[in-house]
């Protein structure tokens, strides 16, 4: 199980990456931060970067609004 | 337009009073003089601005409130003659070399909440009056025939004119008042006019229009003062337009203190805006609309009447739709100039399908998202081109787009449930998704016909016509009825963010977006987990963004747009880096050494003065600051069983109820009292933080230590002070 922002579960997935993660939550906002057991994730690396099963992760989304 | 036909508007005229004045200049970011206009007597005067009303009140929004608190007493109606108009723009306003440094602030009493109210609007009106020699102007009393008041900025004159016979919707009027006073097509950009429109004269949610002249175009374009129906109050007092003239328009007109600081800071800003915008949210190509897919991708597009957060429809009013429809793209569309970031999208060559206008090709000024979700995904409707005519019209007639759309809603939502029917509506049927019917219901409330009288009252007048004169339960409507202290709410779902409801319901005017917008940072992020954290945040945040509103900018610079390591940062939500920037941008223009934490003081003194303006006129108090349970949790049973798993599991983990074997009118009963009991704590904890009582006064010793402890200002708190 992946716990997001100490509130979201979601359940592992064999290979699972940043980029599916934001996908199964829909997470789509553009601004966001994401990190890794407090680890940063840049952005150019959410396709790629692997997603530990048991990770406490960090989806942080800038203010913004209408 | 003829010019046969301007002449004879011209010559209609008839000059009621008039004013010289020297045109003096502004020394760092101030004139030192607010224009002073009743329209009963005629009167126009020069009124100095002291370094008192500096120091406490900075210009903007508290030049407003201040000017406003002087004209008007406790008893003051919002349809007397005592009250007030005043258009202010801030020390920072007109600035070039910033973006978002050119908007205007406006404030009245307000026929939907009968209290203070304040609007933000861009377009040149605000800018072109200061640079014309005026930190605000303020228009009291009513004219007997429609007026326009001409400020010629060029020759230092004022007039008050008898204005027979131009028309009074805007992107006529707009047009008519540009033709009128400029010299030449180009000059039209020298000419700005405030204008509402017949809808104004019939709504009590009636809006301002606020103009400029773009060039590539060709033709007058508008940014709304939108909310609280101070529109209204401007067609009460028969004013057409309030028009300003100002030719010599160029940068560094602020004369600021430190014009090599402001360069700086300006060209620093500006690049990092060309860099980012179009890899991040892409304002300048679609504007506010992208946040249509967001919001319905995290279930918080308001959809028919705030039930639901997400249609399976929103594709077809979304930024990917919009973008091919504002043409061309990128276009750089700025409402003041030296805007990099450029975001007032509009419509082209749009061809009208209903109403006065009919068949016309006119442009279209948006849509912005809060009109894309409260006349487009609020009330059922998935056509884009629906959703632009509903803009086009409520703008030219002067009415609110949000309060249209919510209170349309509303009345949808009554009508499905049985308490409006076609006898009461006149043959309407108001159904989610019947554009046809709310567009007609637009066209009668702009001539105050029919149903549309009663539409134009408000969501909080309706509630109680619809209850006294149609049986409809009171329960019901003031659970499913968006509004709160009278005011129409803007579109955000809030029922899974208790921090939003405070961004709403813990505001000084209502609920409006202005304050607060905190859903991610609670909802999603995560952040603000306990009352305090919450507190924390409705203190901050309220107070930064008031910050805006005394000094004539926009707020989506801050946070539309978020340099590369932002994340890095210890606060990334409050952009610190942002921040400092508009600390130099005040030091630069002022000369004021000041740090973050003064600008945040400079705001808490006028939000708490606002505040105290309120209890003053009867509000200001924890009743004020309730809110429908629409914007807390599920109402009906639908609304409930839509996302029965969501809701079950927070009964569950929250509330400590097993809903297993529970009806879910008994999981709607128990959920509801959880809900309504966080929001009475979140209540506690903000006025706790904010140094108020638990009845949402300010103390004594809160305004003794912003030093806005003034005789007047203590003589109203005192009664409700133990």
């Amino acid at each position: 199980m992946i716990r997001v922002n100490d509130k979201f579960e979601i359940k592992w997935e064999q290979g699972m990456t940043v980029e599916r993660l934001l996908e199964q939550l829909k997470f789509s906002f553009p601004l966001i931060i994401v990190s890794i057991d407090n680890v940063l994730v840049s952005r150019d690396e959410y396709a790629t970067r692997l997603v530990p099963n048991g990770a406490q992760v960090k989806v942080l989304h800038m203010t913004a609004g209408g | 337009m003829s010019t046969t036909n301007i002449q004879a508007m011209k010559q209609a005229h008839k000059v009621l009073a008039e004013f010289t004045y020297e045109p003096g200049n502004v020394e760092k970011g101030y004139t030192g003089r607010t224009l002073y206009v009743n329209l009963s007597d005629n009167t126009i005067a020069s009124k100095p601005v002291t370094q008192q009303m500096k120091d406490l009140f900075i210009g903007g929004r508290g030049f407003g409130l201040k000017l406003l608190w002087d004209g008007v007493t406790p008893d003051t109606q919002w349809d007397d003659p005592e009250n007030e108009i005043v258009i202010s723009s801030g020390p920072l306003g007109g600035t070039t070399g910033y973006p978002g440094a050119g908007k205007s602030l406006v404030v009245s009493l307000s026929p939907l909440t009968d209290c203070v109210m304040d609007s933000n609007v861009g377009g040149y009106y605000g800018p072109l009056l200061k640079f014309s020699g005026w930190d605000a102007i303020e228009v009291q009393g009513k004219a007997d025939k429609d007026v326009i008041v001409f400020v010629d900025g060029d020759n230092g004159r004022v007039t008050i004119e008898e204005a027979p016979k131009e028309a009074v919707n805007s992107h006529v009027l707009g047009e008519q008042m540009a033709e009128m006073f400029a010299q030449s097509e180009k000059g039209k950009r020298a000419i700005s006019s405030v204008s509402a429109g017949t809808g104004a004269e019939h709504a009590r949610f009636g809006c301002l229009n606020f103009s400029w002249y773009d060039s590539r175009r060709g033709h007058m374009r508008y940014k709304q003062a939108g909310r609280g129906g101070i529109g209204t109050v401007f067609r009460d007092k028969k004013i057409k337009a309030l028009v300003v003239k100002f030719s010599d328009m160029k940068g560094g007109l602020n004369n600021p203190a430190d014009p090599k600081l402001l360069r700086q800071v300006g060209k620093k800003v500006n690049e990092e805006m060309h860099r980012l915008d179009p890899i991040q949210n892409d304002m300048a190509g679609v504007g506010t609309a992208h946040l249509v897919s967001i919001m319905n991708d995290y279930d918080l597009l308001p959809t028919h009447n705030f039930q639901y957060g997400s249609h399976p429809e929103a594709h077809k009013i979304s930024a990917d739709v919009y973008r091919q429809l504002y043409s061309p793209y990128r276009i750089q569309d700025g409402c003041w100039y030296g805007c990099t970031m450029a975001c007032a999208k509009g419509i082209d060559d749009f061809t009208l399908r209903t109403g006065p206008y009919k068949g016309q090709v006119v442009g279209v000024d948006g849509p912005e998202y809060e009109t894309i979700a409260g006349c487009g995904s609020n009330i059922g409707v998935f056509d884009p081109h629906w959703v632009a005519e509903f803009n086009f019209y409520c703008d030219t007639y002067g009415l609110d787009t949000i309060s249209f759309g919510t209170g349309m809603a509303f009345v949808i939502e009554c009508y499905e449930a049985g308490v409006l029917n076609q006898e009461i509506t006149g043959g309407l049927e108001l159904n989610f998704g019947n554009a046809e019917a709310a567009m007609e219901l637009l066209h009668l409330t702009a001539r105050g016909e029919g149903f549309g009288k009663i539409f134009g009252q408000g969501i909080r007048r309706m509630k109680k016509i619809f209850a006294e004169e149609y049986g409809g339960d009171p329960q019901f409507l003031q659970d499913i009825g968006m509004e709160s202290k009278g005011l129409e709410f803007s579109e955000y779902v809030t029922k899974e963010s208790l921090a939003m409801q405070g961004g709403y319901g813990l505001t000084l005017k209502g609920p409006q977006h202005d304050e607060a917008w905190l859903i991610f940072m609670d909802q999603v992020n995560n952040q603000i987990p306990t009352f305090e954290d919450k507190a924390e945040a409705l203190h901050y945040y309220p107070m930064w963004r008031t910050w805006f509103g005394l000094n004539g900018l926009c707020k989506i610079i801050w946070n539309d747009v978020s340099p590369e390591d932002n994340a890095l940062t210890d606060e990334p939500a409050k952009i610190p880096e942002h921040v400092d920037n508009y600390v130099k941008f005040y030091q630069a223009i002022t000369g004021q050494d000041v740090t973050k934490e003064d600008l945040i003081f400079h705001s808490e003194r006028v939000y708490n003065f606002q505040r105290v303006f309120n209890v003053r006129m009867g509000y200001g108090r924890r009743f004020n600051d309730a809110i429908p349970y629409r914007s807390v949790g599920p109402v009906t049973i639908t609304e409930y069983e839509s996302r029965a798993e969501q809701y079950d599991k927070q009964l569950c983990e929250k509330v400590g109820l097993d809903p297993e074997g529970k009806t879910t009118e008994e999981k709607l009963a128990a959920l509801r009292r959880y809900r309504e009991d966080q929001y009475e704590k979140l209540t506690d904890a903000v006025y706790k933080r904010r140094g108020w009582t638990l009845d949402g006064v300010p103390t004594l010793e809160k305004l003794q230590e912003l030093g806005v402890d003034l005789p007047e200002v203590v003589e109203v708190v005192k009664p409700y002070l133990s």
